[in-house]
C-alpha cells in the first residue's frame, strides 16, 4: 500500500518530505529507541515514535523506511523537517497515541510480522 | 597494503555532531550498494557502522569510520579519539551504557551498541584506552563459512 492512501484514510499531518507519500509501505514497528530501530526494522516499514529530533531521519533513511509517523500530535524539530525534506523522508503527525494508530494501521492491513 | 582489489575509503566524524550523525553510515551503505554486494551483507553493514558512528558523535572528540571492501570481506575500522570505554566487558553487555540522562531521552544509550555491532559482525574486535580513545574492527563476511 502507498503511505498516500494511509495518510488519506487515517487522521494524519504531513510536516515533511511530501513527495515521499509515494512510498510504499510493507509493514511497521514502533519503538523510541533508535538502536532498536536500527537493528530491527525492515525496508518499507513505517515507523512509530514519540521521537522528534533529527536522528530519526538518519535513521529512517539508513533503514530505507517509508515513513515516520509521530505520535500524541508530536511537533517535529525544526531541524528535523529540514532534513527530512532534504532526505525525501515523509513525516505526519498522529494526534493519537502509539497503540491507537498502530491498531487503525493494523485494520488497513499494515502488519507488524517479521 | 591495500590490493588492487581492495576499495577504500574513509569518512571523518565529529563528536558532538548530531547534526550530521549517520552520514558517514549512508555513505558507507551508498558505496556496497553500487558495488553490488548483497543485501544481507548491507544491512548488516549498516546496522554495525551506525552504532559505532553514533559512539564516536556521543562519547568522542572525533573519529573516523574506514571502510575497505575486497571480494572476501567488509572490514569497518572506526577509530576514535575520545574517553574511551573503562570496562569493555560490562560496555558489551546489552543493556548496559553510561549515556547521559539527555541522550537516553532522544533514545540512545538502549546499551545496544556493541552488542548490535558484534552480533552482526563475523569478527568483531575492540581496544580502548581510558582518556585517549577506542578502535572497532569490524569484519563482515561475502559469504559465511559453512
Amino acid at each position: 500500500m502507498q503511505l498516500k492512501e494511509i495518510f488519506e484514510k487515517l487522521d494524519l499531518e504531513v510536516k515533511a518530505g511530501q513527495d515521499g507519500l509515494d512510498h510504499f509501505v510493507t509493514g511497521g514497528y514502533v519503538s523510541d529507541l533508535l538502536s532498536d530501530v536500527i537493528a530491527n526494522s525492515r525496508k518499507c516499514d513505517l515507523w512509530i515514535t514519540l521521537q522528534i529530533h533529527q536522528n530519526i531521519v538518519a535513521v529512517a533513511t539508513l533503514k530505507e523506511l517509508a515513513g515516520i509517523i509521530l505520535i500524541n500530535g508530536k511537533e517535529p524539530a525544526d531541524a528535523t523537517i529540514s532534513k527530512a525534506e532534504a532526505e525525501g523522508v515523509p513525516i505526519l503527525v498522529s494526534p493519537l497515541t502509539a497503540y491507537e494508530i498502530v491498531s487503525q494501521l493494523h485494520d488497513l492491513g499494515i502488519s507488524g510480522k517479521r | 597494503m591495500p590490493d588492487n582489489n581492495v576499495f577504500e575509503q574513509s569518512f571523518p566524524v565529529k563528536g558532538g555532531d548530531f547534526a550530521n550523525a549517520g552520514e558517514a553510515s549512508c555513505q558507507v551503505k551508498e558505496i556496497l550498494k553500487e558495488i553490488g554486494v548483497g543485501a544481507d551483507i548491507i544491512r548488516r553493514v549498516a546496522i554495525a557502522a551506525y552504532e559505532a558512528e553514533m559512539n564516536v558523535v556521543m562519547y568522542a572528540r572525533e573519529g573516523e569510520v574506514r571502510v575497505s571492501i575486497s571480494p572476501e570481506m567488509v572490514n569497518l575500522i572506526i577509530e576514535d579519539e575520545g574517553q574511551g570505554i573503562e570496562n569493555i566487558d560490562l560496555a558489551m553487555q546489552e543493556g548496559y551504557s553510561t549515556a547521559t540522562e539527555e541522550m537516553r531521552e532522544m533514545g540512545f544509550g538502549a546499551g545496544m551498541g556493541l552488542p548490535n555491532m558484534k552480533k552482526n559482525s563475523d569478527e568483531f574486535k575492540v581496544t580502548s584506552e581510558v582518556g585517549k580513545g577506542t578502535k572497532i574492527d569490524i569484519r563482515i563476511r561475502m559469504e559465511k563459512e559453512t
